[in-house]
């Protein structure tokens, strides 16, 4: 899809009987940065609406937190001005970034790769907040002071899924892995979470989406599946075309979970629960599709926006990003959400959906946590495994 | 409990069991239906068929009509407290919610979630007469003593709207605790007491400057503050105890007015989300959104007397006796 090259918009609602005058409000900046000609949006790509898959631009929820806010941004005499910025490469990101930060953005918000994630972290001294990147190493070893992550790391989505296999006692895993360089590396954080949830692996067998009948024993979800007893098969498939095609074609009959099946989300848009509803409802009305959970990043990150803009306002510059960092958004998940200080991720609860449904929430009851059961998904603090923030 | 132990604690509880009488009127969001409590059987003795998604009721200032606000259907049910009977249907504009009367009965003051704003309408016909603009996901709605001020809450904003009934403008907008929900107001309306579902907390305003004056913070032995989550509210008559039902932490909690200190938890359904108090103010009627049951509770003895199945996501109960 193509977006034009820069498009500025004005959030700012009418004014309620006397008070702040328009032309006092200095808007505060925010600059969103997603990718040109966004693969992932594809049309082809966006039908298929594949589980865990963006089904649109971070801009839509992102407009839709902001005109939620209108009416308090309003009472506080504050507007927030949006900048879209479409970039193609780190490098592009960077220099995106820096402009940004030159014209006085106060935070920027992106929706990109992990490469150009970090590139605009380290290209400006402001708080960046993630809504795209699912990628561990960006809360781990690649984590940065200023990174703040929305969307639900892959360890957070795997930590839930094996919390609910817990909880159902499907304890025996096949695991099909998919051959991309993503796909290794969301199969070594499933491994993790089963590990860390005492679940038992039968095998870990790689597969190929192919017609080629030499190749069968890679792409034939029968012969896949065969000569192995499980409760469940979890299948890692960043694409999401085999793993679409795995439920009722396993040689055993067994669930699948992962990436089809059983899939855990930050968000879905059939959630019935805490005023979920109505949120889907008012982003269905604005744009014409379904919230994912992707969307829900990107409005949650609206949301921080606004509150933090609100705490700060009148204050140093340094006060918006304290309460940025400090504050506790609601998502209407049913709980108040805050920053996990040790890597910047935002604790919260995950939706495990099949798709057509909301089929259980995690943590899954009865998993406990000495501190917050939400820190039971995903890194938690004594694993220190992000040095910048430590 | 064993049936044994249920006896036994209704033996013990006699005197004051005796005193419970009247009918618990519940709400339920799933089955289009309110289902009729004896409160002296502690048994279903009716179920009634109304709108769709029935949710927030409340008598009309005569006493003799129970309004119930439908979400799906977006009208309100007016239904006959003799005769059980639906007697007609009132417009309430998208989505309403809750809703209260103004003192004379003659308008109706409704949230309308979706639009994020508070509906000022004839009582008789539903026709708007105004449309007042606040924060999104509006919720509780609460007129004030004298008539003069209608508070609203907005989920989203976090603010208590303050709205000024002749002519219909917003006065003020407070600051509270995170998603605030639902209110009760001192006898003496003095002070209005706000629960804020996710600040674990209730706010109290001065209604003289519309100032928070105070928070009360909610706490339960081995509960988290996250896990306590509080909506329904009512106070006694005489004005000296607040009751709050805490969501997540399944219990109720009983708080002196004057000290502002949390006094007794008791232990209810999941997700207790109502509390609504019988004219002798000897038993509470606590509903639990996700355990479809009310408990029904003994105020002087604060313990739990008997819980009652009723209809699917129950939301309020009205006691009419």
């Amino acid at each position: 899809m193509k977006l034009a090259m820069r498009s500025w918009c004005l959030v700012a609602a009418v004014l309620l009987g006397a008070g702040t005058a328009w032309a006092a409000t200095t808007p505060v900046k925010v600059a969103l940065l997603l990718r040109v000609d966004d693969p992932r949006l594809e049309r082809n790509r966006v039908e298929r609406a594949y589980l865990g898959h963006p089904g649109g631009p971070a801009s839509d929820a992102l407009q839709m937190a902001f005109k939620d806010a209108a009416f308090e941004l309003d009472a506080a005499g504050l507007a927030l001005a949006l900048d879209v910025l479409p970039v193609a490469d780190p490098a592009s990101a960077r220099a995106a970034a820096q402009r940004a930060d030159q014209s006085g953005a106060v935070a920027l918000v992106t929706d990109l790769d992990a490469a150009a994630t970090l590139a605009v972290a380290d290209a400006v001294q402001r708080p960046v907040l993630n809504v795209g990147a699912a990628d561990d190493r960006l809360r781990e070893g690649d984590c940065r002071a200023r990174l703040w992550h929305m969307l639900p790391s892959e360890r957070m989505r795997s930590d839930a899924l094996a919390q609910a296999l817990v909880a159902r006692r499907w304890t025996q895993l096949l695991l099909l892995v998919g051959p991309s360089e993503t796909d290794a590396l969301r199969s070594a954080t499933a491994l993790a979470s089963i590990k860390r949830y005492g679940l038992k692996l039968v095998a870990s067998k790689p597969f190929k989406l192919s017609a080629d009948p030499r190749e069968r024993d890679l792409a034939n979800p029968l012969l896949l599946t065969g000569n192995a007893s499980y409760d469940a098969v979890w299948v890692v498939d960043s694409d999401g075309e085999f793993a679409r095609g795995l439920p009722y074609r396993t040689a055993l009959p067994r669930p699948v979970v992962g990436d089809a099946g059983l899939v855990a989300l930050a968000w879905h848009a059939q959630f019935e629960r805490y005023g979920a509803p109505q949120v889907s409802r008012r982003f269905a009305k604005a744009t014409g599709r379904a919230m994912t959970a992707q969307d829900w990043a990107a409005w949650i990150a609206g949301k921080a926006l606004v509150a933090a803009a609100i705490a700060a306002k009148g204050k140093p510059a340094a006060a918006f990003e304290q309460a940025l960092a400090g504050g506790a958004v609601d998502g209407s998940k049913g709980t108040a959400m805050g920053f996990r200080p040790w890597d910047g991720q935002l604790r919260q609860p995950l939706l495990l959906s099949d798709g057509v449904g909301v089929v259980g929430s995690a943590p899954a009851d009865g998993v406990l946590h000495p501190k917050n059961t939400l820190d039971t998904l995903g890194a938690d603090a004594p694993e220190k495994l992000c040095k910048a923030r430590s | 409990m064993t049936r044994a132990a249920i006896v036994t604690t209704c033996l013990l509880l006699a005197p004051w069991a005796v005193l419970a009488q009247g009918t618990a009127w519940v709400s339920s969001e799933k089955d289009h239906a309110i289902t009729l409590v004896d409160l002296k059987a502690q048994a279903v003795v009716a179920v009634l068929p109304t709108c769709k998604r029935p949710r927030h009721m409340q008598l009309a200032p005569d006493g003799k009509r129970l309004y119930v606000a439908c979400g799906e259907s977006n009208v309100a049910d007016v239904i006959d407290v003799a005769t059980r009977k639906s007697v007609g249907r009132v417009p309430l504009g998208d989505d309403p919610e809750a809703f209260d009367f103004s003192t004379d009965g003659k308008q109706i003051y409704v949230s309308s979630e979706d639009e994020g704003e508070l509906l000022m309408l004839d009582a008789a016909s539903g026709k708007k007469l105004h449309a007042v603009t606040i924060g999104k996901e509006p919720e509780g709605v609460k007129t004030s003593p004298d008539g003069k001020r209608v508070y609203v809450t907005s989920e989203v904003a976090s603010l208590v709207h303050v709205i000024d009934t002749a002519s219909a403008k917003l006065l003020k907008n407070i600051a509270v605790g995170k998603r605030p929900r639902r209110f009760a107001i001192t006898p003496d309306g003095s002070q209005l007491w706000v629960t804020n579902e996710l600040g674990a907390s209730v706010s109290i305003i001065s209604t003289q400057d519309h100032r928070v004056i105070d928070t009360v913070k909610l706490e339960l032995k081995g509960a988290r503050a996250e896990d306590i989550t509080p909506v329904g509210i009512t106070m006694g008559r005489d004005g000296k105890r607040a009751y709050v039902a805490m969501g997540r932490a399944n219990h109720v909690a009983f708080i002196d007015v004057a000290s502002r200190k949390l006094t007794h938890t008791v232990l209810v359904g999941k997700r207790a989300w109502h509390v609504a108090l019988n004219q002798a103010e000897t038993q509470l009627v606590v509903t639990n959104g996700l355990s479809d049951d009310i408990t029904l509770v003994d105020v002087a003895g604060a313990k739990a007397v008997k819980s009652v199945a009723v209809g699917r996501v129950p939301y309020m109960a009205v006691i009419i006796e």
